[in-house]
């Protein structure tokens, strides 16, 4: 067997380092696709002996570009520590903001800064020109919204959080404030502005889509299963629900699965070549039993949304494909932005409620001594468990992030992809390069990141054989 | 002036950024406002445009010891590795983007150990921190720009 291997390290535009291997038969075809992520296996020893109060503080230092929904679920997993399951509605209220505007900034920045540059010039277009700078040349008026709307949803975070980075809103039990009247009259002068702006986001992923849609549905595309958590009715929450698994055609595998059963349902797989583990649907095996998550997985999985325009938007979105899934990657866009405008109807509407002045904000129960929970975070399912002892030290920690649920169907992504671009020829090219990159960026990956001290992060390309030698390399500053 | 600190304080030495911008919090220098985050992104562009002048302080995993400072050139190119911005493209983005005037600067921190979680600074990293504060806090009030900045730091 002469299998060869290329492999492309780091990724760019995509959080911390990845690295993707193809193994080529010998026919030079590509018969499996590696995306590595380099990845921290520390954090469950450095939150062990750490008092449960602090964890919702602590989990923020995981990652630079998600810290609100590390603490949110964090959070959420310590009120069954203290036995609370239902906090007072300012406390959930305020911590549903919080989300919200976390999912807001976030699907912003994705949208702006990482795919329009591919969306507004082309897959094949000059690196030189497809980037944010790019867009800032030819269409400035674009990212300044962009910039502006990240900036509001970080004002979202401050007013509910206590701090734009690192904050404390969440505790167990509930939250330490609650919005005051002068922050509320802040953050609702915007909010008509905001909704027009993601109406506006939401119209360029969509029209862009359509348009495209004949080149778009078999690039990186593929038939797979699909999960997110709803409500008992169905109803797409970001915040809380349980979860449900819908497979390629549509059928229910998984429905209303509590999250403290996950073992139950879930099982993670140990890759030798992988950090990572890889979550699967236990009655489905390893093999079969992957998922996506997602923005794409979220409107999928669920029967509606709670609010009337992005409601709208995800009609007309499944009616492309007739009310199945939909299982064309580049879909990842569309429904960020229809989750994006979701996320501002929200905030539109909690700024009107007056429950976020109240000032019961947390509530006690009878400690529990292991906890599971869960949350939507922008780029898919996040999953927190710990086990705290009786010196109320968290004694166990098991994390499962979206891009380690999105691994597998990474991989099917770029092998789609390279199969399409190698072609018999064992060779890395521009083009080959490019399109792996917009296929991985769909699922806005996040891998391990918020080490980003200078004079790291140069894109480097390797290309090796069965032997193991070093045929071609290729860095990027 | 602004002090934009940033790096991961859970991370080791990566933290070398936001502890700047603390301790000069600490300082309660005239007209000096600070702030700290994970990493630069592309708002950062508005909020720089509003000073005069805008400090990047950031941990380096490699030059000078203990820290260098230069004048930042705004950085036109298209070299993004995630969705962290460097500080020449933040500069870029400010000026295009919203017609700033504003010089920037960045101060590069030298740190050690940067691999695994940990909420604390490295001895020398310490050190390294303790001198490019004191020499902040003397050019500062001496009347930033520090003289002599390129043959001294860069």
């Amino acid at each position: 067997m002469s299998d060869k291997r290329i492999i492309i390290e780091p990724i760019t535009r995509v959080e911390g380092h990845g690295k993707v291997s193809l193994y080529l038969d010998e026919a030079n075809h590509v018969k499996q696709a590696r995306f590595h992520v380099v990845e921290f296996r520390g954090f469950e020893r450095f939150v062990q002996g750490r008092p449960f109060w602090e964890v919702p503080v602590l989990v923020q230092r995981l990652c630079g570009i998600c810290p609100v929904s590390h603490h949110l679920c964090a959070a959420k997993a310590m009120d069954g520590i203290v036995g609370v399951k239902q906090l007072t509605p300012t406390a959930e209220k305020m911590r549903r903001l919080m989300h919200y505007g976390q999912t807001y900034q976030s699907h912003a920045l994705h949208f702006f800064h990482l795919a329009s540059p591919d969306l507004l010039f082309g897959f094949g277009s000059d690196l030189r020109e497809r980037n944010v700078l790019g867009v800032a040349a030819k269409f400035p008026d674009l990212v300044v919204q962009a910039v502006k709307m990240r900036a509001y949803g970080q004002e979202v975070i401050k007013a509910t959080a206590g701090k734009r980075i690192h904050g404390t809103g969440a505790i167990p039990g509930g939250i330490n404030k609650n919005l005051s009247l002068a922050e509320r009259d802040l953050l609702i002068k915007d909010v008509e502005q905001h909704l027009e702006w993601s109406r506006g986001a939401l119209k360029i992923a969509r029209d862009y889509t359509v348009a495209n849609l004949a080149e778009l549905a078999p690039f990186g595309s593929f038939e797979s299963n699909h999960g997110g958590i709803v409500r008992a009715d169905g109803t797409m929450d970001l915040y809380d629900g349980k979860f449900r698994v819908k497979d390629a055609a549509g059928n229910m595998v998984l429905d209303q699965c509590d999250p403290n059963d996950y073992l139950q349902f879930m099982a993670e797989e140990v890759k030798p070549w992988s950090y990572m583990k890889f979550p699967f649907v236990k009655k489905l095996g390893p093999e079969k039993g992957w998922y996506r998550v997602g923005p794409l997985a979220r409107i999928n999985v669920c029967d509606r949304i709670d609010t009337p325009e992005a409601e709208a938007a995800r009609q007309e979105f499944m009616a492309v494909t007739n009310g199945k899934p939909n299982n064309i990657t580049m879909a990842y866009h569309w429904t960020r932005m229809i989750e994006l405008l979701h996320a501002m109807e929200k905030i539109a509407e909690l700024l009107n409620d007056s429950d976020l002045q109240g000032t019961d904000l947390v509530v006690k129960g009878e400690r529990q001594e292991e906890s599971v929970a869960v949350i939507e975070a922008p780029r898919g399912t996040l999953w927190h468990h710990y086990k705290v002892n009786d010196r109320d030290q968290v004694v166990m920690a098991n994390l499962i992030v979206s891009t380690t649920q999105n691994n597998e169907p990474m991989n099917a992504a770029v092998r789609q992809v390279a199969n399409s671009h190698i072609d018999g020829k064992a060779e890395i090219t521009e083009g080959l390069l490019n399109h792996i990159e917009v296929a991985i960026r769909a699922y806005d990956p996040c891998l391990s990141c918020a080490t980003h001290a200078l004079g790291q992060m140069p894109l480097s390309v390797e290309l090796i054989d069965a032997q193991g030698r070093v045929v071609q390399e290729v860095t990027k500053q | 002036m602004l002090v934009m600190g940033y790096g991961n304080p859970g991370r080791l030495d990566d933290g070398l950024g936001p502890a700047f911008a603390e301790k000069v919090r600490q300082l309660h220098l005239d007209q000096v406002e600070t702030e700290a985050d994970y990493q630069l992104t592309v708002e950062d562009a508005d909020l720089i445009s509003r000073y005069r002048q805008a400090i990047f302080v950031d941990a380096a995993v490699s030059g000078r010891e203990p820290f260098y400072c230069r004048q930042l050139k705004a950085d036109a190119s298209g070299s993004f590795s995630s969705h962290h911005v460097e500080p020449g493209q933040v500069l870029h983005l400010a000026r295009e983007l919203f017609a700033a005037d504003v010089e920037a600067y960045v101060i590069g921190i030298r740190g050690y150990e940067f691999n695994e979680f940990g909420e604390r600074l490295s001895s020398k990293a310490r050190q390294n921190l303790d001198q490019a504060v004191a020499f902040f806090e003397g050019a500062v009030k001496a009347g930033w720009p520090p003289e002599h900045l390129a043959a001294c730091f860069s």
